[in-house]
């Protein structure tokens, strides 16, 4: 039966407050950390302390906090959403949980083909990891994304993967890749391969950096235009700008909203794209084929 | 002299940036086409008009990586460089 006692409640709000909390500590962090006397400026992500290490020092960041924020944030909305499955009485959130696996799976299997049957899970995380960090910048946290080292870890992740694939029929075939259609474009061919996640990192960056860069010049513009304006108002009046309510906010559905959610998707769109595009697979099963016959022959 | 040298990185370094970012005349012709031969497509076509516009959006990203290299290059031009630059001024001059 779909009988619920306490104990299911406490889990609930236990996988709740995972996923509301970190971000509730993320803004006190934030406004324990930024000095009073700090206007409008537009600055990378702010260094929290560095250790001392062997090599060079492990400088703790605001964006390795956020991350790690985003992280268990996601992690417990994932939890509250699977928390007591059934299959006889399926609840609201259970049918949410299925169409997400439902999407992430016919996304993947529509763009990547067969034998990535286990890239679902991957390509939503990566889709939740980047969306949900861009989102962040609504609760006036410093967006992860926007910081490109992160980014990078990404693109790095996905070019293994890639060069996995490539790998799949021996280092012999991967190296004869190069070569191709001649030998003479090895070069190039060499420059585009580490080209890709520069490019990747590049793009996602590029995008959320520069949304955040024109939220903050059009703030400032918008304050200077006020003094220049309302500059005659008595001196509480003409500090306020009240021209400052709204306007930003029009560029922020675009910039937070839109372009987050949009650069999170064109990313793990890509990274399919290039990972099932880099795997031979006429030769990796020409050669599977081959291998069978000649078991089943010996 | 030192003041000269120092207005001469700042001012060099801001020229750099606005000079790469006509960079941005590249893509925002390549994404125009792309999105006017997309209106074409979804406008014979209305039927296909979730494939045209997912495929439309991954060319529209793939066409903008020339002007996020040239929006790159800006960003280390106006909040790297000039710092860098300086610290050399300063190592050299001693």
């Amino acid at each position: 039966m779909n009988k619920r006692n306490v104990g299911f409640y406490i889990v609930d709000g236990i996988y709740l407050a995972m996923a509301i909390l970190p971000i509730l500590f993320g803004i006190a962090v934030k406004v324990l950390f930024t000095p009073l006397s700090e206007g409008i400026a537009i600055s990378g992500a702010r260094i929290f302390f560095s250790l001392d290490m062997p090599i060079q020092p492990l400088i703790v960041t605001e964006s390795q906090l956020n991350s790690l924020i985003v992280m268990i944030t996601l992690l417990g909305i994932c939890l509250y959403l699977t928390h007591g499955l059934s299959v006889r009485y399926p609840t609201r959130r259970q049918h949410l949980a299925e169409w997400l696996v439902e999407k992430s799976e016919k996304m993947t299997f529509s763009n990547m083909g067969e034998g990535f049957s286990g890239f679902p899970p991957l390509i939503a995380a990566i889709l939740g990891l980047s969306a949900l960090s861009s989102l962040l910048s609504l609760f006036g946290l410093y967006p992860p994304t926007s910081d490109i080292n992160v980014v990078s870890g990404w693109a790095i992740t996905v070019f293994a993967l890639i060069t996995y694939y490539k790998f799949k029929c021996g280092p012999v075939y991967y190296l004869k890749s190069f070569g191709d259609p001649v030998p003479l474009l090895a070069p190039l061919n060499i420059i585009s391969e580490i080209a890709t996640p520069v490019s990747m990192a590049f793009r996602h960056y590029g995008n959320v950096l520069s949304g955040a860069v024109i939220s903050v010049l059009v703030a400032t513009g918008l304050d200077g235009l006020w003094g220049i304006i309302m500059g005659w108002l008595p001196s509480p009046l003409s500090e306020m700008a009240f021209i400052r309510i709204g306007i930003p906010a029009v560029l922020s559905v675009y910039f937070d909203l839109f372009s987050g959610c949009l650069q999170a998707y064109i990313f793990a769109m890509l990274a399919m794209l290039y990972i099932s595009s880099g795997y031979p697979r006429d030769e990796h099963m020409k050669r599977k084929n081959k291998k069978q016959i000649n078991k089943k022959t010996a | 002299m030192l003041e000269l040298a120092i207005g001469i990185i700042l001012g060099c370094c801001a020229l750099g940036a606005g000079l790469a970012m006509i960079a941005g005349i590249g893509p925002g012709i390549g994404e125009g086409n792309a999105v006017a031969k997309a209106c074409e497509a979804i406008g014979r076509q209305p039927e296909c008009k979730g494939d045209v516009t997912t495929t439309m959006l991954m060319g529209c990203a793939i066409a903008e990586t020339t002007g996020l290299y040239a929006l790159v290059i800006a960003i280390l031009l106006i909040f790297v460089a000039p710092g860098l630059l300086v610290d050399v001024l300063m190592k050299t001059i001693g």
